[in-house]
């Protein structure tokens, strides 16, 4: 079991909910978002979720695609992101997820990739585009290197494919709690917790759940619900709106024990 | 040659379904409402009234006697897209996803659109079955491509501009999937052309493949045989595949597909993924791409709105590896030039995309001989372009 899987016992044994907090990698810089990891690790954060930028990010809404093109204009590779991943590795022993699309690491190649992604201590992956269709050119190389093939399911996902989905699905599961793009409408809770158990019958794997959560309230009652709590576009906004202010990682971290507190 | 797609939509390598899990249930739906129509008969026969009595077809094979006195090898036969209703060949493609979206019980339609030629199509057949009507189009080409955006409001489509990127065709394209991920459950996405996810590739192709039928038709009752050379433009290519589809297995028959050299293959500044490209990912498909070495997507750029996009069609990119058609450029000056050349010689006004072609055609038709074939897909009419051509003459 890697480091997600471990995070996870941990805190179930403990009756504590993951705080998953995601960053795009590069935004305002890699040393930024280097800086910014440790500090939420500090903050209690137990799983980052660290967004390769790309151009066309599709799955995304307003907040990360402005993050994403803001991170490309400041140099931001895979290449990078894999060093900052190493860097923090260092220091630090917090799970870490990539988020992102898959061109860049097919640029990249997803042998050579999966290889470099163990070697730095990355723990997981998530690709948006990279339904279960299609995501075996990349998992006989992400399985082999024992990184976490996170897979996603939608509230539109139906029963049949649900089961298929579960059946190969390792680390844990990411339930999109709405029919959208990251950071638009507030998810509506009942909606969660009916399919949150659905899924819940099918897997003894945790269940974090994402997309459009944005605020305490929201975390409190989803946490209630599933394993974890991923934040995302709140946060992506807060690092911009501070970016020029000396205390943003105080800033950012402040908000993030706020959501923290409302888990426990 | 095998028959292609597989039954997950690649070509070889290339196509598949690269796309977010929420879109999965509806292009698996969208898959099987299709192969449904496939194989009813009422479908393809409505289908078959609507391209007759509303969009005017069969188009003619017109032969071009000036241009090929002109040039003077091959003998020039132009497929007359531009004559359908709409202005373009981008109407054979709505006309079928409208009926088939009608059949899902879908009332909302979107699309993307460059040119502005599919979102004036989608628009009016939107219009037709009473469907309300959303078109992603980028602020560039909102500006350069006007009064197919007068046309489209005045079809009741509402026109959303789109801003980020380069502001065309790919951006255009991301916001409407963007969209879809939100409105899936009600809406149905027209994809115009053979790219996106399976089984847009295969379904755009199959609905467009009405152009080769015809021309096969109609080459051999004029000259009692296939042509020789087919040539069509390609952005996404879904003018292309239709005319070359019919003709895969005739293997006499040569293909040319033709891409945007923009300002010059030696510049940053074109569209053609396949020559200039790298195999990639892209708006739910594997293909050619124009990409950087970190795998981040290229600004595609051509004066022709509808070429200016950075991926192809996976059938396409198939195609050219497997050697079935040839892909070469043809650059924004050699595209006026023909424009201008097909207006004052045959008064007729090409499409910019549609240009392309011709320019290609006017490249290889002299160095043929006169007993030879050679048909040209004019793909649009050119109308939309007259100030774009102006600017640039007066320049």
């Amino acid at each position: 079991m890697g480091r997600i899987g471990k995070k996870f016992e941990e805190l179930r044994a403990n009756k504590e909910k993951a705080l998953i907090v995601y960053l795009t990698a590069g935004d305002p810089s890699l040393a930024a978002t280097r800086e910014l990891v440790l500090s939420l690790e500090k903050s209690g954060v137990n799983i980052v979720e660290i967004g390769v930028p790309f151009s066309d990010p599709t799955a995304d809404g307003p907040v990360i695609q402005a993050a994403s093109q803001r991170a490309l204009k400041a140099g931001t590779t895979l290449r990078g992101v894999l060093e900052l991943v190493a860097e923090i590795r260092r220091t630090s022993q917090i799970p870490i997820l990539l988020f992102g699309y898959f061109n860049p690491i097919f640029a990249y190649g997803a042998e050579k990739f999966s290889q470099a992604a163990k070697d730095a201590g990355v723990d997981g992956i998530l690709v948006v585009d990279l339904p279960p269709e299609e995501a075996g050119e990349l998992r006989i190389f992400t399985d082999a290197a024992g990184i976490d093939f996170i897979a996603l399911v939608a509230p539109t996902t139906g029963r049949d494919r649900l089961k298929t989905i579960v059946q190969d699905a390792t680390g844990f599961l990411y339930y999109i709690s709405i029919t959208g793009v990251t950071g638009a409408a507030a998810p509506k809770v009942e909606d969660i917790s009916r399919e949150v158990g659905k899924i819940r019958k099918m897997t003894k794997l945790p269940i974090a759940v994402g997309f459009g959560i944005s605020c305490a309230d929201q975390a409190r009652a989803i946490a209630r619900i599933a394993d974890g709590v991923v934040i995302g576009s709140a946060v992506v906004r807060r690092i911009d709106e501070n970016r020029a202010n000396s205390d943003c990682i105080q800033t950012v971290c402040a908000y993030v024990r706020e959501i923290k507190e409302a888990l426990s | 040659m095998k028959t292609l797609p597989d039954q997950n939509g690649h070509f070889d390598v290339f196509g598949g379904r690269y796309a977010a899990e929420t879109l999965m249930p509806a292009l698996l739906e969208l898959e099987e409402a299709y192969a449904k129509t496939q194989k009813d008969k009422t479908f393809a026969e409505e289908f078959d009234r609507y391209r007759r009595e509303y969009a005017g077809r069969p188009t003619p094979l017109y032969y071009a006697e000036r241009m090929t006195r002109m040039l003077g090898g091959a003998k020039i036969y132009l497929k007359r897209e531009d004559l359908n209703h709409t202005g373009s060949h981008k109407i054979n493609n709505t006309l079928g996803q409208a009926l088939l979206a009608r059949r899902m019980g879908r009332k909302k339609v979107i699309a993307e659109t460059g040119a502005g030629q599919h979102g004036v199509a989608t628009a009016t057949v939107a219009a037709l079955f009473g469907m309300e009507c959303k078109i992603f189009m980028g602020e560039e080409d909102i500006r350069r491509q006007a009064p197919n955006v007068f046309r489209m409001k005045i079809l009741g489509a509402e026109v959303v501009p789109v801003k980020s990127g380069t502001a065309t065709l790919k951006d255009a394209m991301n916001e409407a999937m963007r969209y879809w991920v939100s409105s899936v459950r009600d809406t149905f996405y027209i994809i115009g052309t053979t790219a996106g996810p399976h089984p847009y590739p295969m379904m755009v192709r199959n609905f467009q493949s009405v152009i080769g039928r015809e021309v096969k038709k109609q080459t051999v009752k004029a000259e009692g045989r296939n042509p020789d050379v087919l040539v069509a433009c390609v952005g996404g290519g879904s003018n292309a595949m239709g005319l070359f589809y019919p003709f895969r297995h005739e293997k006499k028959v040569e293909m040319f597909g033709v891409e945007a050299a923009g300002r010059g293959m030696n510049t940053n500044e074109h569209s053609a993924s396949i020559n200039g490209g790298k195999i990639g990912i892209l708006h739910g498909n594997k293909t050619y791409l124009l990409q950087d070495e970190n795998g981040q997507v290229r600004d595609a750029y051509s004066i022709a709105a509808g070429l200016d996009y950075p991926g192809v069609g996976p059938e396409h990119a198939y195609f050219a590896q497997s050697g079935r058609a040839a892909y070469v450029t043809v650059t924004d000056e050699e595209a006026i030039g023909a424009f201008l050349f097909l207006s004052r010689q045959e008064g007729i006004i090409p499409a910019l995309e549609s240009s392309h072609a011709i320019a290609h055609a006017m490249k290889i038709a002299p160095k043929m001989k006169k007993s030879q074939i050679l048909v040209v897909c004019l793909s649009g009419r050119g109308d939309k372009d007259a100030r774009t051509i102006m600017e640039t003459l007066q320049g």
